[in-house]
């Protein structure tokens, strides 16, 4: 027990270490004029220069979207073309086929939507050239347009304007100044544990006991630090980052875990420094990390107890699920992972979540149901705001008050835009679960029969619509009807969300501040983290719990 | 065109010369790490010190099952939920193959990473107790005594990393290679 407890200490105070200061470097490199613009400054030049941006100007929050909508859509354009004629394309040392359309479509809109859910398998279905111009290069563009909306939604709350800033600007900067420099830290970090980093893509070698082995290798560590930076998920390798390639090293797991969730733990810090009031940003955090605790503590309980069905068997059950999980990591470091990759929608495992026990496999299904404790990079951020309007709303419809945020008031224009947001993110993962219930394409798919088999088509469509990842990958899930249905799911999961919240900022931001009074709700108490909690919390109930009780619950009750 | 000039170089810049110059930079500072920490026994390479082999003779110590059988050109798990009838079943034969090769335990005994597949496919690791459980059987098929191995496995434990991250464990390959050449020491001073 103790060494459970001193490692999860440990590494939550890492992330406390680490997020603090890059809130604040955060803050410096997208708002601030000084040293580092001076550093960076001429590289973003040459960067303007070779697109043809030529003005900087400050866009409304319609020029902002069009641009991201844009340049998005190039990036997909371009890497679909690129998967399906990846064949005659260099440094395919494994001989990799061209990616059929359906899969193509899925592969390209999962990356572009920092989603990284993978039907395919990386060892087969992509070239070394791919896995860099694609998956590492998309991995970096998605995660800096996840990180451009945060970016306006904070500068909306603390100026007063027409305008949200400039989308090139933001983009270009959460690439140059915060996603590129990590990236080289953690690679270097992450090689020196034993990630490789080579163009070979095979390698023979003839075993001790005389047979011959095929190791597959390539730039992994490369790929493995932005993976994880920009909250993505995808793994290099089809075991993702419980591949010994991916995740050699107790060492190589932390670094990765602190990597995904270091920029959604340091933005509410951020918006802290940019609203002048730093407080605002510690309830954000404090709120999400509590939920974040719980969810821990249930998911480690489950694990640790392991398989009732194992144990009744005649077993030793109570060393717990190893089923799924590497020794390297145990029981706890496994339900850490499990919890972060959730909370932090990027969907990297280090375990098998379709082999985690009923009550393990729920944690990570209903930290992408609320989808917003931390969240993936800039839109985690955006998620949590919504729902503290949301608790601010509450709170001054309970007390019959015009509720406002930071002295802005929240009107029916911006609660209409997020409950539509909020709306959305259940529709998208209910219906097209009850479709593909219904229907054979659907339930061909399932490879867990019974109240499982409910777990697994669920799961990933929750995965999809909270742009996750992760999966119950006993699924077989690369048909026509999965690739294009989870396909638009996470289109609908990313972009909706990301236009509405880009159309709240640009209300926001054309408001007359409201002065602070006597009887302003504060937003930077204890108590509005108890409602922030309670709101989360009760929302996120009141629509998931029908579905746990089918999926996970009812498995619980027949195994136990 | 403007955006898709951006996007064009986004994509060389991030998807080309960064994964180029890491490659680069990683090559140099970590060679052997780089190009996945291979092990060379005279000049032949005979694995990676990070990936499982799949090991079926008594005179070696097994790594954990593997519904890939350790191929490394893919990576995987069977993926069963925890009530699979299909991973009791697997559970159950295992652990008969088991207390066949070491007698006098029961289902009990056997060490619960020795009949769970991992993640990967590859795990190279097993537990301590999973090593210790398996001692009687290579001893038995090596005709190196019980203490002697115990005392190899003993010296093959890597701790937790810094004492705290990560468990205790042992690599197969590693520990399979120190039995190799106690036998081959041992066939050399029989022969002189």
């Amino acid at each position: 027990m103790w060494h459970v407890f001193s490692q999860y200490t440990l590494i939550f105070l890492l992330l406390i270490v680490i997020a603090v200061p890059l809130g604040k470097y955060l803050y410096v490199a997208f708002f601030e004029k000084g040293k580092i613009d001076r550093f960076f400054s001429p590289i973003e030049a040459v960067i303007y220069r070779l697109s043809g941006i030529r003005s900087l100007e400050e866009m409304t929050w319609k020029s902002y979207c069009t641009a991201l909508l844009i340049v998005n859509a190039a990036l997909l354009g371009i890497s679909y073309g690129l998967l399906r004629i990846q064949h005659y394309l260099p440094l395919n040392g494994a001989k990799v086929e061209n990616m059929e359309p359906t899969l193509t479509f899925n592969t390209v809109v999962s990356f572009m939507t920092n989603t990284n859910l993978q039907h395919y398998s990386g060892e087969s279905g992509l070239s070394i050239l791919s896995q860099m111009l694609f998956v590492t290069m998309m991995m970096f563009t998605s995660a800096a347009t996840g990180l451009t909306v945060a970016t306006a939604l904070i500068r909306a709350l603390s100026k007063k304007g027409k305008t949200i800033g400039n989308f090139y600007q933001d983009f270009v900067r959460a690439n140059v100044r915060v996603l590129l420099p990590l990236s080289v830290i953690v690679t270097i970090l992450l090689v020196a544990f034993g990630v490789p980093q080579t163009f070979l893509a095979r390698m023979a070698v003839s075993t001790l006991e005389g047979g011959t082995q095929t190791l597959a290798l390539g730039p992994v560590a490369s790929l493995e630090s932005i993976k994880h930076l920009g909250t993505n998920g995808g793994g290099f390798f089809g075991a993702n980052s419980s591949h010994p390639f991916e995740n050699p090293h107790p060492f190589t797991n932390v670094i990765e875990m602190l990597s995904m969730w270091c920029i959604p733990a340091a933005l509410p810090f951020t918006y802290g420094h940019a609203v002048k009031n730093r407080k605002q940003g510690w309830v954000l955090f404090a709120t999400m990390f509590v939920l974040f605790v719980m969810m821990l503590g249930v998911v480690y309980n489950a694990e640790q107890s392991g398989n009732p069905l194992v144990g009744k068997s005649g077993f030793a059950a109570d060393q717990g699920n190893m089923e799924g999980k590497e020794v390297r990591f145990g029981i706890p470091l496994s339900s850490l992972f499990t919890a972060i990759t959730t909370a932090a929608t990027t969907g990297s495992v280090n375990n098998m979540h379709d082999s985690l026990t009923p009550i393990g496999g729920l944690v990570p299904l209903a930290l992408m149901m609320l989808n917003n404790v931390f969240g993936g990079d800039g839109v985690g951020f955006v998620n949590i705001m919504m729902y503290a309007m949301i608790a601010v709303f509450l709170s001054g419809l309970m007390v019959g008050r015009t509720p406002e945020f930071l002295g802005r008031k929240i009107e029916p224009k911006e609660m209409k835009l997020i409950v539509i947001a909020l709306l959305l993110h259940p529709l998208i993962i209910l219906a097209p679960s009850a479709i593909a219930l219904m229907t054979h394409m659907g339930t061909e798919a399932i490879s867990n029969p019974g109240f499982h088999g409910i777990s697994q088509v669920v799961y990933e469509y929750t995965s999809s619509a909270a742009n996750n990842g992760s999966g119950f990958e006993g699924l077989k899930d690369n048909t026509a009807f999965w690739n294009i249905s989870t396909g638009v799911v996470m289109l609908l999961g990313r972009y909706v969300s990301i236009i509405a919240m880009l159309a709240v900022a640009g209300s926001l931001v054309g408001k007359q501040p409201v002065p602070e009074t006597i009887g302003t709700f504060r937003t930077d108490t204890a108590t509005f983290g108890v409602i922030l909690f309670g709101t989360v919390f009760i929302i996120g109930a009141l629509t998931f719990f029908p579905v746990l009780i089918l999926g996970p619950v009812a498995e619980y009750l027949t195994i136990r | 065109m403007r955006n898709i000039r951006l996007a064009l170089l986004m994509i060389v810049l991030l998807g080309l010369g960064y994964p180029a110059a890491m490659t680069g930079l990683a090559q140099l500072l970590f060679p052997h790490q780089a190009k996945g920490s291979i092990i060379y026994e005279k000049g032949r390479a005979i694995g990676s010190e990070l990936i499982g082999q799949s090991f079926q003779g008594d005179s070696y110590f097994h790594g954990r099952p593997s519904s890939i059988q350790y191929d490394a050109s893919a990576s995987g798990s069977p993926n069963y939920g925890p009530s699979s009838k299909e991973m009791m079943e697997r559970m159950e034969k295992d652990a008969e193959q088991w207390l066949k090769k070491v007698p006098g335990k029961t289902k009990k005994d056997i060490p619960i990473d020795l009949i769970t597949n991992s993640g990967s496919g590859l795990d190279p690791h097993i537990s301590p107790a999973a090593a210790l459980f398996q001692v009687p059987m290579v001893a038995k098929a090596t005709g190196l005594s019980e203490q002697q191995l115990t005392r190899l496995v003993k010296q093959h434990i890597e701790g937790r990393a810094m004492g705290v991250f990560g468990e205790p464990r042992v690599n197969v390959v590693r520990l399979n290679m120190a039995v190799q050449k106690l036998v081959e020491e041992r066939s050399k001073r029989n022969e002189s």
